[in-house]
């Protein structure tokens, strides 16, 4: 399975790591609405098709990564990053100019 | 100053080895860089950092992930967003970015004693690199200047491309001797010499 990486390209899976279900809403650290809490630790879609998914790429530039990934064919449909200031550069475009 | 010494010294034996009879394919030296600095920029500080980089080593970056330039003595590259690896021959960096990057603009981490710095030169650097990284190496994918974050049996690396057939490769001191005898390992077969 390959990750395109916005800022490396296309590395093996090896070099990420699963941070967990990307559909969670965190509820206010304040928050005493156990259930919300309760929904936020334990309910997952557990969808048989495309999902929502956070990555980091931990084996290169550690950035976290929003990843939609098909969960029948590993297929993945998307690549962003978590941090919208991040600007995903296209490094092949940017570097055939020179 | 105190003098530093180099973690790949009991390996590191100078001449050729391995299959060298019908010449040497791959050399292999330990650059030794005076400075090796990470810097990092704040979110939306990243062009501030970038021209306190052409302040203070005077090193233009190019546009575009993993973009870096090398003039011999200086060289610098991007290895993730808004994070940059900078090295030179002489010691000192670290102290001219503290002055140049300020706390709002981002972080200067001085890694000179922390990295060892492994350069692998030859027309096969690209087949050995090939054994041990799944990234493309081929000169149009992975251009001169540039800069690679990868891992190597879960031990980071970060490579700089510095010549058309030359690469330099940054380790974490303390796996640098392991690494090292990996690479001469790998370049055995088709011959190598370490100057």
């Amino acid at each position: 399975m390959l990750i395109t990486c916005p800022y490396c390209g296309p590395r093996d899976v090896v070099e990420f790591t699963y941070q967990g279900d990307g559909n969670r809403e965190r509820p206010d650290p304040a928050s005493q609405n156990f259930e919300a809490w309760n929904a936020y630790v334990y309910d997952r879609l557990n969808p048989a098709g495309d999902h929502n998914e956070i990555w980091q790429h931990s084996g290169g530039c550690r950035a976290h990564l929003r990843v939609v990934r098909n969960t029948l064919t590993h297929e993945i449909l998307s690549v962003a990053f978590m941090r919208s200031t991040h600007t995903s550069t296209a490094r092949r475009k940017a570097e055939d100019k020179s | 100053m105190v003098e530093r010494q180099s973690p790949l010294e009991p390996e590191f034996h100078i001449g050729s080895h391995g299959n060298f009879e019908h010449g040497v394919e791959i050399i292999l030296t330990e650059t030794g860089p005076g400075s090796i600095v990470q810097l990092a920029a704040w979110p939306g500080e990243e062009k501030k950092l970038i021209a306190a980089i052409r302040t203070v080593a005077g090193l233009a970056l190019p546009d575009g992930a993993g973009g870096g330039l090398s003039d011999g003595v200086k060289s610098v590259f991007g290895f993730a967003p808004g994070k940059f690896t900078v090295a030179d021959e002489a010691e000192g960096l670290a102290g001219a970015f503290a002055k140049a990057v300020t706390p709002a603009i981002g972080t200067v981490t001085d890694l000179s004693h922390g990295r060892t710095a492994i350069r692998i030169a030859g027309p096969k650097a690209e087949w050995v690199l090939a054994k041990f990284f799944a990234i493309d190496f081929a000169l149009p994918a992975f251009p001169v200047g540039a800069g690679r974050s990868t891992t190597h049996h879960d031990v980071f690396a970060q490579i700089q491309r510095t010549g058309s057939d030359q690469f330099d490769i940054y380790v974490f001191r303390s796996f640098a001797r392991s690494f090292w005898k990996a690479l001469c390992h790998a370049s055995e077969e088709i011959g190598y010499e370490v100057q």
